[in-house]
């Protein structure tokens, strides 16, 4: 795992796969509501016009949340 | 036989749950509130053979855990009224995040049909799904449907009907699924010790109880303490797995339960379920092509900007007429009971109480349809979202969300609008803290009834910059809203700012149907719920202005006078002289009994005793009897300025002589009528703003918070504008 990364550095076009979730309570609770579990794909589609929240792409829909949020995703290029 | 079947209806939002409710139930619906809290509670009936079906809608959520009203709300429906089968409806696109509710409903019990909604918009992307394995392989019945069309709802209905008929008397069957080898030895401790002890088990299945243990749900383990001391015990359990998950695998209950249901769902959609034959004909990647574009970096802004201005044109511009028409309407009627009623009290609260009541009440009602017609609009389409999206980074600054820019514009942000419909516009924000704080800083924006008296002031204070200082009162609008919000989330609402984690559903194109049904009964809410209360105030501060009626020698006072004048006018009439200056005498000493009369009443009163408190901002009894009457409708400070001036009844769109007296009157000064006006700006929102924010808070408490808090605010400012000025 040792190129595991931190979501926010993913730039727009790139894709990745979850590693690990490190939120917990109702942040934890949303981002896996949502399907961003390990092993879930994803693509990062488009960033707001001031960088932030991020927008990402997984199987089926769009979703988006904050950079401060996606810190507690870590992930790994595909 | 006839039978009533009763039917709960589930689902994500954005995965057309509200289209098939329309779809299944037209017109027949009603729309009310689970008590105590603001989530809409909507139900509807329909017919299959000679079965009737009693449909509840449940809110749209992800999942059923306690963080957000809406999701307690859906799984106390289910445990508490017992449904005969629950509808959960499926964006079949999304499947695998969509089945994820599906399996927490299973997990509860309840008799399940799903509804593979939008399965038009799944075949086109290119994705098979394989209906009868993916009913056998969960053991539940699957319909295929596209409730934006209809298809695929009659059949839905039969297999409802038939799945009740199945189960009806059976005991439900909740699902078990493996959590592994750290969980699963835990969970079955747990469970039985919740059946040894009767935990919750009349309404809850045991091992979804030791579920939400697991998952340090508070609402169940608060139910569980009160209930039984067993629930220390299960605490203990949950207390050991946690700290083994955290030394052994670094992570913690709740994630793995997560973990295992999407293994669940994951393995059951691997045996041939689903294949996606082209990614590329993607309708969601059409989605992100238009996204590229309506979420720019420099159009994106941009489009907004003209899409919210638009919103405020058609709302303001459309509404004219209808409004008109009710003004009318209105006007008329107290124009007749005027002539056909006797002189007195009776009359003068059919007239000024009741008519311009329920007028006040009607007259917002176009602004409101319009408004929710296109929120409506915005929301079904899908851009709400990316409005959200795009000014989420501005607004969480100021402890708000992206979507509080629509109640400041509405309100008159853009100056002109509306509090009323503008603080019903909060209603789109999910967000509890987020939204009380656009609540209660929304009424500070320069709505259409505060112009009339900013127009007069700056014709009179600032004759040469009028539009500047008007566009400076704007901005000073929202400067204030944007800077009280922040302190208010550091203060009295304090609080971690919700997650945003949000969909961004593709952009489609809403169905008139529910457009239309969005904006009536949104609207009918308005008339039956804030128009009764708001008749009751405006009766109320009818009262506080007539009552107590002069004392009857000053009354006989006043009659004398006004009769030696009219025998004059009597007698130069018949000479034939001219009784222009007589009529002008004439109207004068009413004007002044008006005035009088006013300063007399339970409101004049409340004016004259607030003088001592507002020397410091340089207003007199005139001023705080008319701000007093503001909190009926803000134009109303005009009218009584103007009695209060001994000039009868002033029309707020034409004030000259009001204009002219206030310049002449040495109390204000140029830096009292700053303060003023910024006081105007900022005191507490008209009643029925108040009564609005008490619907949208669903609190008296945060409605009488908005009042006190803003005038204290307003208060404060005016005092630092005159005690700067007297420095200067």
């Amino acid at each position: 795992m040792s190129n595991a990364m931190p979501m926010r550095e993913l730039k727009v076009g790139e894709k990745a796969k979850v590693v690990a979730i490190t939120a917990i309570g109702e942040l934890g609770r949303r981002i896996r509501d949502m399907g961003l579990v390990p092993g879930a794909e994803l693509e990062v589609v488009g960033r707001a016009p001031l960088q932030d929240p991020v927008a990402l792409r997984l199987t089926g829909f769009t979703l988006s949340l904050r950079n401060n949020e996606a810190d507690y995703i870590a992930v790994e290029r595909v | 036989m006839s039978k009533e079947i009763k039917v709960a209806l589930a689902g994500n939002p954005n995965s057309g749950k509200t289209t098939a409710f329309n779809a299944i139930t037209g017109a027949r619906q009603h729309v009310g509130n689970y008590p105590g809290i603001t989530v809409d509670k909507k139900e509807g009936f329909t017919t299959v053979g000679d079965n009737k079906i009693h449909l509840i809608d449940l809110p749209g959520t992800y999942s059923l855990t306690a963080y957000t009203m809406e999701e307690i709300v859906a799984r106390n429906v289910v445990a508490d009224q017992r449904p005969d089968v629950v509808i959960d409806v499926l964006n079949a696109g999304a499947l695998e995040r969509n089945l994820y509710l599906a399996i927490q409903l299973m997990e509860m019990g309840a008799p399940l049909v799903l509804a593979l909604n939008m399965m038009d918009e799944a075949n086109k992307q290119g994705m098979k799904i394989d209906i009868d394995k993916l009913s056998e392989l969960l053991d539940v019945p699957v319909v295929e449907t596209v409730a934006r069309t209809g298809e695929g709802i009659p059949s839905l209905l039969e297999a409802t009907v038939k799945c009740a008929a199945a189960n009806q008397g059976k005991k439900w069957e909740p699902l078990a699924i493996s959590y592994g080898p750290d969980l699963d030895p835990a969970l079955d401790k747990m469970v039985a010790l919740i059946e040894k002890n009767n935990l919750l088990t009349d309404r809850y299945p045991s091992r979804w109880t030791a579920l939400k243990y697991l998952e340090s749900d508070d609402e169940i383990m608060q139910l569980g303490r009160e209930i039984h001391p067993v629930s220390a015990e299960l605490e203990e359990i949950v207390k050991s797995v946690a700290k083994h998950l955290e030394s052994t695998l670094a992570t913690y209950p709740e994630a793995v339960i997560a973990d295992y249901r999407y293994g669940y769902i994951t393995s059951i959609v691997r045996q041939g379920v689903v294949t996606r034959l082209d990614s590329a004909a993607d309708r969601v990647a059409l989605s992100d092509k238009i996204d590229s574009v309506v979420t720019h970096r420099f159009l994106g802004p941009l489009i907004m900007l003209g899409i919210m201005y638009l919103i405020y044109q058609v709302t303001f511009t459309f509404s004219e007429t209808p409004v008109g028409w009710f003004e009318n309407f209105f006007g008329w009627l107290g124009e007749t009971a005027e002539a056909n009623m006797q002189d007195g009290l009776l009359k003068s609260l059919v007239v000024s109480g009741v008519i311009d009541g329920v007028g006040g009440v009607m007259g917002f009602v176009p602004l409101i349809m319009f408004m929710f017609l296109q929120i409506a609009l915005l929301e079904d389409s899908g851009y709400m979202a990316r409005v959200a999206y795009m000014l989420d980074r501005v607004f969480r600054f100021f402890g708000l969300h992206g979507c509080s820019v629509m109640p400041f514009i509405v309100s008159g942000g853009i100056a002109g609008g509306c509090a009323v419909p503008g603080v019903m516009a909060a209603r789109t924000l999910r967000s509890p803290k987020e939204k009380l704080a656009t609540l209660i800083t929304a009424p500070f924006m320069a709505c259409g009834a505060k112009l009339p008296v900013f127009l007069l002031f700056v014709g009179v204070f600032f004759e040469e910059n009028q539009a500047m200082v008007m566009f400076l009162l704007t901005m000073a609008a929202w400067a204030c809203a944007l800077i009280v919000s922040k302190i208010l989330r550091h203060t009295v609402i304090k609080g971690e700012a919700t997650p945003f984690v949000m969909e961004l559903p593709p952009y489609r194109f809403p169905t008139l149907r529910g457009l239309l049904i969005h904006t009536w009964e949104r609207t009918w809410q308005y008339i039956k719920k804030a128009g009764t209360v708001i008749l009751a105030i405006s009766i109320l501060i009818w009262a506080a202005m007539t009552f107590p009626n002069l004392p009857a020698d000053q009354v006989a006072a006043f009659d004398a006078q006004k009769t030696v004048v009219q025998e004059q006018i009597d007698t130069a009439n018949a000479s034939g002289a001219s009784v222009e200056a007589l009529e002008e005498k004439l109207a004068s000493i009413e004007n002044e009994q008006a005035e009088v009369t006013l300063k007399n009443s339970y409101a004049g009163s409340i004016g004259v005793a607030l003088e001592p408190v507002m020397s410091p901002v340089g207003f007199d009894w005139r001023t705080n009897i008319a701000l007093v009457g503001g909190f009926a409708a803000k134009e109303v400070i005009v009218s009584t300025l103007g009695t209060a001036y001994s000039l009868g009844e002033v029309d707020p769109e034409d004030a000259a002589p009001l204009a002219e007296r206030i310049a002449q009157d040495p109390n204000w000064t140029p830096s009292v009528a700053v303060a003023f006006l910024l006081f105007v700006l900022l005191y507490a929102p008209c009643f029925v703003t108040v009564v609005a924010i008490k619907q949208e808070a669903n609190s008296w408490k945060w409605a009488l918070f908005s009042v006190v808090f803003n005038t204290g605010l307003a208060y404060t400012v005016a005092v630092a504008v005159v005690q700067i000025g007297k420095l200067l």
